[in-house]
């Protein structure tokens, strides 16, 4: 796996040179093995920096916002998952997709720090990737994982391919996901009312009104945000009813409801570890039970079933039953 | 209530009065009828009007009245619109004052002053230039170059013709950005004018405006061959506490509401332009 | 010095508890935070950084200053702070400990801000030692002891025992009223303390450089083109500053009611882009200049008007939280001086 990372800086170091692209979006070193930044590099010094490997789990898609409307073209490295948001976005005329060099790029699934650390791990000197299991290396001690143990709760069930790119890096075929994506969205639809509120009621107390879901979350691309929009009421602070933030979330997750890949970079970002990402969750198995299996930014033009009407639409009633 | 720093006490307004179309001045009380509290020139006090917003404003009546305080405000945002439709006799909440204002009774005392205003930017001047007229003997000549975008944009226009004016040693200067039906006066920017006039550099400066404007009339200044250190200047920044605690309107390390609004133009250019 | 063996800490808590509130570290849907302590909770002392600091506190995340009735024009102000009970903050670390200092220094400056004054005055505080620091920690950069913080209590867990001293007179006088604690007879933490600080100074970030962050570089600090790439991946989220024990901006709002109107103070972040917003003008724009503000203000304008007093403690919850890992570690090994490599 480690090879890839060689490939990539190749292919940037390649594309940069000949003028083919006039940056590269991808990740940067950090301090402690596992802390990558995303990161726009310039010139071959500047890539030196450059890593791609098992902790290159953050979503470059949302950078290209900004960085497909400057002077040249970027070339941007996108795991499955990232392609998905990226096609989402130029759907949605947020990026222009004229301006982006893509590249794909192999990933087994990336790795959590926090499952890491729970195991004892606080720096990481070295990662050897495979398939199925991964080596961390920390202060001189190895430790080896299945990589169901330590992989960051959007890459355990992820079914994502590689899509159409200009150029793809890939050596392995992706592997095939243990566990099933809406196991859990099942979970919660089995609760009782009471008991999903108290599940979400423990969840969302701990929300702590940073914003980072929503920044990071590649379909929340509205130039300015209702929630910062200080005339609007109801701005984003911390308020002294705490039913508030319940909502905020509600309202983000109906607001991206057919538009939301599954990225999951929601939970991996939220400092409080709420699972966020089963809001989205339960709306993309309410939409596949409604209008048929539907994966948002699978290609960059077929509309959402939410926005798409037919007269062949189905009454939510008439599936899940109750009133109109 | 208290007299904490950030808790408020209930003013009146008593009197609303429109200075040009997009700013009126209103002069505020407390419920029994008194200041609600003393002030310097420069110094600024919060006003709000609960669920709508408190904002930071500049005290423009001069501390010397002894009755009521008032406040010239543009109409801008949330605040001020809502300000801009209430009635006299509306209710607002008050705190204050903040700030360090102009150094009215050291730096200034016994110099030559030199007052440079671009429109509603008057308002905060006109505490001081007010002082200076109570304190007459305190201040040597007065010079006041005025301007606005056209004649109805000038603040407190009565005020200038019928007392300023008229005061010893006091030379107004009143210019409008274009000609108009009925201005007889002079016509063109700040800065020009202010070479132009070619006032004598003896004077201790104060420039208040917007941004673009102090730019400019400052270098213009700096051409006449004033030093930075005579030249003074009141910032405007979001605020919450007023007391240099809620983090937000620093310039460097200085706080735009303690540390200022006032400063030396001398003393800015040691800090980022972040302003 | 008092004692108690760790696995009778249980008994401990519901003692203070029975004498006054108590709030410790809890374990609640898989994070650490503090929690009013309860019977059968599940007081986590294990965890150092806690996700959201203790600041919470003296400084919550939210909280009611005064009530408005409005009728017509007119308006009547009510207070609406609520009284400070006596409370018990039960293994705070040295760096939150130290985060106090910073805090006191902004609320208790002249003038004082009372609703934080109130509740600083209300709090004894037991702190508890670092026995295994962890490698994001830094605050020996800061000249932090994480083997000895003071507070009213100190606390360090010596061979499975909890050892207690008191610091100050409200410390002592509430560790006299706990009868589950026995007499510490001859053990002592000093060889513990020891092993700590060697621990400490072999972190990774132990001994950062911070030379050049002083008020006289404030221009070329400020100036350094670094900023754009140190905060180009920031996502202008305000995570890092409520994770944070030392970040204390605050907004202050107004909340329509069915009563009134009711304005209370909240926790607000520079990362924000509406945080510096005026009607026509926001001096800082770009995310660029809201990272640079963050920083600059920890690292140089507050130690500028504060003796030369950091705003930065070294807990390292940043370094754990930012979502894109961006952190202050980087920008001290970036614009700190020589040898940070």
């Amino acid at each position: 796996m480690q090879k890839l990372n060689e490939l990539a800086l190749e292919k940037a170091k390649t594309l940069l040179a000949n003028g083919t692209v006039a940056r590269v979006l991808g990740w940067k070193k950090g301090e402690l093995g596992y802390d990558l930044e995303p990161a726009v590099f310039y010139s071959e010094s500047d890539l030196e920096g450059f890593i791609y490997n098992a902790f290159s789990g953050a979503n470059l898609s949302k950078y290209l916002i900004e960085e497909s409307k400057k002077e040249g073209k970027v070339l941007v490295f996108l795991k499955p998952c990232d392609s998905y948001s990226f096609n989402q976005l130029v759907k949605e005329h947020r990026i222009v997709k004229e301006n982006v060099y893509t590249v794909g790029i192999e990933c087994q699934g990336k790795l959590d720090v926090k499952k890491l650390k729970e195991k004892g791990i606080e720096i990481v000197d070295g990662v050897i990737e495979n398939v199925d299991d991964v080596t961390v290396i920390s202060l001189g001690k190895e430790y080896n994982f299945v990589k169901e143990e330590v992989l960051l709760g959007k890459c355990s069930v992820c079914e994502k391919h590689l899509l159409s790119y200009d150029e793809v890096i890939s050596l392995h075929d992706k592997r095939t996901p243990k566990l099933d994506r809406f196991e859990i969205v099942k979970k919660l639809e089995a609760m009782t009312a009471d008991e999903r509120y108290a599940f979400w009621k423990g969840e969302l107390s701990k929300c702590i009104r940073c914003n980072a879901c929503r920044n990071v979350c590649p379909a929340c691309n509205c130039l300015k945000c209702v929630f910062d929009n200080d005339a609007s009421g109801i701005a984003s602070k911390a308020n002294s009813d705490s039913f508030e933030e319940k909502l905020f979330h509600i309202i983000r997750a109906f607001h991206v409801a057919g538009r939301c890949t599954d990225c999951g970079e929601c939970s991996r970002v939220c400092p409080q570890a709420i699972p966020l990402h089963l809001l989205n969750r339960k709306f993309i198995s309410d939409i596949n039970r409604l209008y048929g299996e539907f994966q948002a930014g699978e290609d960059d033009v077929t509309k959402g079933p939410l926005t798409a009407y037919t007269t062949g639409d189905a009454e939510p009633s008439e599936v899940f039953g109750g009133n109109k | 209530m208290t007299n904490e720093a950030l808790f408020p006490v209930v003013g009146v307004i008593t009197d609303i009065r429109r200075d040009t179309p997009d700013v009126k001045t209103f002069r505020v009380v407390t419920p029994d009828g008194k200041k609600a509290f003393e002030h310097m020139p420069g110094q600024c006090a919060m006003l709000s009007i609960p669920g709508v917003g408190e904002a930071m404003f500049s005290i423009t009546s001069s501390p010397t009245n002894t009755e009521f305080m008032e406040f010239s405000i543009k109409k801008c945002g949330c605040l001020t619109s809502w300000l801009h439709a209430c009635e006299v006799g509306q209710m607002v909440t008050i705190r204050g004052p903040y700030g360090n204002g102009f150094p009215v009774e050291t730096a200034f005392k016994g110099k030559n002053m030199l007052f440079i205003a671009g429109g509603i930017g008057l308002a905060p001047l006109r505490s001081v230039i007010n002082y200076v007229r109570a304190h007459r003997a305190d201040y040597g000549t007065v010079d006041i170059v005025y301007g606005s975008r056209s004649m109805d944009d000038l603040v407190d226009f009565k005020e200038i013709q019928e007392e300023w004016k008229n005061e010893k040693d006091f030379n107004v200067y009143l210019t409008i950005d274009r000609p108009q039906d009925g201005w007889d006066g002079h016509v063109g920017f700040v800065p020009a004018y202010v070479k132009e006039v070619n006032i004598p550099t003896d004077r201790t400066a104060i420039l208040c405006g917007p941004p673009i404007m102090i730019k400019f009339t400052l270098q213009a200044l700096l051409e006449l061959g004033f030093e930075k250190t005579q030249v003074y200047t009141t910032l405007e920044f979001r605020m919450k506490c007023g007391i240099g605690k809620c983090g937000r309107c620093n310039v460097g390390n200085q706080y735009i509401c303690k540390d200022g609004p006032v400063f030396r133009m001398d003393q800015l250019e040691e800090l980022p332009s972040e302003y | 010095m008092k004692k108690i063996s760790c696995e009778n800490l249980s008994k401990l808590y519901s003692e203070i508890a029975s004498l006054q509130e108590l709030y410790l570290p809890v374990k609640e849907s898989g994070v650490t935070n503090y929690k009013k302590y309860e019977n059968g909770a599940e007081v986590d002392i294990k965890t150092l950084k806690t996700v959201k600091s203790a600041k919470d506190f003296f400084f919550p995340q939210t909280e009611d200053m005064m009530e408005f009735k409005v009728n017509g024009k007119n308006i009547e102000i009510n207070d609406a702070r609520k009284v400070a009970n006596p409370f018990v903050i039960f293994g705070v670390r040295a760096c939150d400990l130290k985060s106090f200092d910073i805090l006191d220094k902004v609320f208790l400056q002249e003038p004082v801000d009372t609703m934080y004054k109130a509740k600083r005055e209300a709090s004894t505080i037991i702190t508890l030692a670092c026995n295994n620091p962890e490698q994001t920690c830094f605050c020996k950069t800061f000249g932090i002891d994480a083997s000895n913080p003071a507070g009213d209590i100190s606390a360090i867990i010596v061979n499975g025992e909890m050892l207690f001293e008191a610091k100050t007179e409200k410390g002592a006088e509430l560790l006299n009223k706990l009868t589950c604690l026995e007499d510490a007879g001859d053990t002592d933490a000093d060889a513990e303390r020891a092993e700590i600080v060697k621990k400490s100074e072999n972190l990774p970030f132990a001994n950062l450089n911070l030379d050049e962050f002083k008020g006289e570089n404030l221009m070329k600090l400020f100036d350094r083109p670094e900023w754009a790439e140190l905060s180009k991946a920031c996502l202008g989220c305000g995570t890092c500053t409520f994770v944070c024990p030392t970040c204390q901006c605050f907004d202050i709002r107004d909340f329509i009611t069915n009563e009134g109107v009711r304005r209370f103070r909240c926790w607000d972040s520079c990362m924000y882009s509406e945080f510096t917003k005026m009607a026509a003008e926001n001096p800082r724009k770009t995310q660029l200049q809201r990272y640079r503000q963050r920083f600059m203000h920890k690292l140089v304008y507050f130690p500028q008007n504060n003796d030369g007093v950091y705003g930065c403690v070294g807990c390292g919850r940043c370094v754990q939280k930012c979502p894109q890992n961006l952190n202050i570690i980087k920008v001290i090994k970036k614009l700190g001086g020589k040898n940070n490599d």
